[in-house]
C-alpha cells in the first residue's frame, strides 16, 4: 500500500486533482460506451421483433414464421 | 482455409459463435481492469521524480495503445472488406470506430492534464501529440464518411479507403518520440528490452493494457452483433432469432 490514509490517498500527494480528473473521465468514457452498447442491442431486438409481428399480423412475405402467414404467403406466390 | 473465411464471414455463424465468445472477454477485461486499477492507484510506489502523477500513466498508455490498435484493426478490416468483400469486416470496422475515437480522446486528456505538474504545460505542438490529434481527426473522419452517403456500400468503401489511408499515421505516431525532438518521453515497453521502471510499477500496467484490449474486444464481438441485426433484419434467420429472444 503506497498511501497510510484514505485522505493521503485522494490527495495523492498533491496531485489529486489530475489524477482523479484523468481516471474519472477514462472511468466515464469506459462505462458510457457499456451502457450505450447495451441500450443499441436492446433498442434493435426491440424493433426487430415489432417489426416481425407486425408482418405475421399482415401477413406479408419474408421471413414470416407461423403457419397462417406461410400459406397466405405460399397462396401468393403462386 | 477458404471455407473457413467463408465461414467466418458469414454474419449467422459469427453471430452464433461471438455468444459464446464474449462473456469470457467480458469478464477478463471487468478483473483485469479493476485488478490493475487497485494496483496502480493504491499500492504502486509513488515515482521518486513525478510523484502520484504518474499513476496516469495506468490509464494514458492502455488507451494510446488502443487509440492505435483500433485504427490499424479497422484499416485491415477494411482491407479484408474492398478485397474479398466480406461485410463482417466492414460492420466490424464500423463499430470500433467511436471506440478508437473515445480512447484517442482519452490519450489526448490524460495527457494533457498529466503534462500539466510534469511539464508545466498542457499542451505542446510536438510531433507525439500532433499526430495524435490527427488520429482524433482521422477517426473523426472515417465517422462522419459512413453517414456522408445514402448508399451503405459506397459509405463502406470510402470509409475503408480512408482508414487504409490514414493508416501511414500510425507509424509516423510509434517513431515521433524518436525522429524529432519532442517532451513527450520514449515508449515505457519494448520488445527487445527490460522496462526500466520496477515490475511494481510496470505489472499493472501491462494488466491494464491487457484489460483495455479484452474490453475492446468484447465491446467489438457486442456491437458486431448488433451490427448484424441492423443490416441483415430482412434475413429469415435474424427474424427466427426475434422469436427467441427475449
Amino acid at each position: 500500500m503506497a498511501f497510510d490514509s484514505l485522505s493521503g490517498f485522494l490527495a495523492m500527494g498533491g496531485h489529486g486533482v489530475y489524477v482523479w480528473a484523468a481516471w474519472g473521465v477514462t472511468a466515464l468514457l469506459l462505462l458510457g460506451v457499456v451502457l450505450h452498447a447495451h441500450a443499441e442491442r436492446r433498442a434493435l431486438l426491440r424493433h426487430l421483433r415489432r417489426r416481425v409481428r407486425r408482418e405475421q399480423h399482415h401477413g406479408a412475405s419474408g421471413g414470416a414464421t407461423t403457419p397462417v402467414s406461410h400459406q397466405e404467403g405460399h397462396a401468393r406466390e403462386s | 482455409m477458404w471455407a473457413f473465411i467463408h465461414k467466418l464471414g458469414s454474419p449467422k455463424w459469427f453471430y452464433a459463435i461471438s455468444a459464446r465468445l464474449q462473456p469470457w472477454f467480458w469478464v477478463a477485461a471487468a478483473v483485469l481492469i479493476l485488478v490493475g486499477s487497485a494496483w496502480g492507484l493504491a499500492f504502486a510506489p509513488a515515482d521518486y521524480q513525478q510523484g502520484n502523477s504518474f499513476r496516469i500513466i495506468y490509464v494514458h498508455v492502455p488507451a494510446a495503445f488502443l487509440a492505435q490498435s483500433i485504427f490499424v484493426s479497422m484499416a485491415v478490416a477494411g482491407f479484408i472488406f474492398m478485397v474479398w468483400k466480406i461485410k463482417i469486416a466492414d460492420m466490424a470496422a464500423a463499430m470500433m470506430a467511436p471506440l478508437g475515437a473515445a480512447m484517442t480522446f482519452v490519450a489526448l486528456f490524460s495527457g494533457a492534464v498529466w503534462g500539466v505538474p510534469t511539464w508545466g504545460t498542457w499542451w505542446m505542438w510536438d510531433a507525439r501529440l500532433t499526430s495524435m490529434l490527427i488520429l482524433l481527426f482521422l477517426y473523426f473522419g472515417v465517422i462522419a464518411l459512413r453517414g456522408a452517403f445514402s448508399s451503405r456500400d459506397s459509405a463502406s468503401r470510402a470509409a475503408s479507403v480512408l482508414a487504409m489511408v490514414g493508416v501511414i499515421n500510425i507509424p509516423i505516431i510509434k517513431y515521433s518520440v524518436d525522429w524529432w525532438y519532442t517532451l513527450h518521453q520514449p515508449a515505457t515497453f519494448s520488445v527487445t528490452s527490460r522496462p526500466a521502471m520496477p515490475m511494481e510499477m510496470w505489472a499493472p500496467l501491462l494488466i491494464m493494457v491487457l484489460g483495455f484490449y479484452c474490453f475492446f474486444i468484447a465491446l467489438t464481438l457486442m456491437r458486431t452483433r448488433s451490427e448484424i441485426l441492423r443490416r441483415e433484419s430482412s434475413k429469415r434467420w435474424v427474424r427466427e432469432l426475434a422469436g427467441e429472444v427475449s
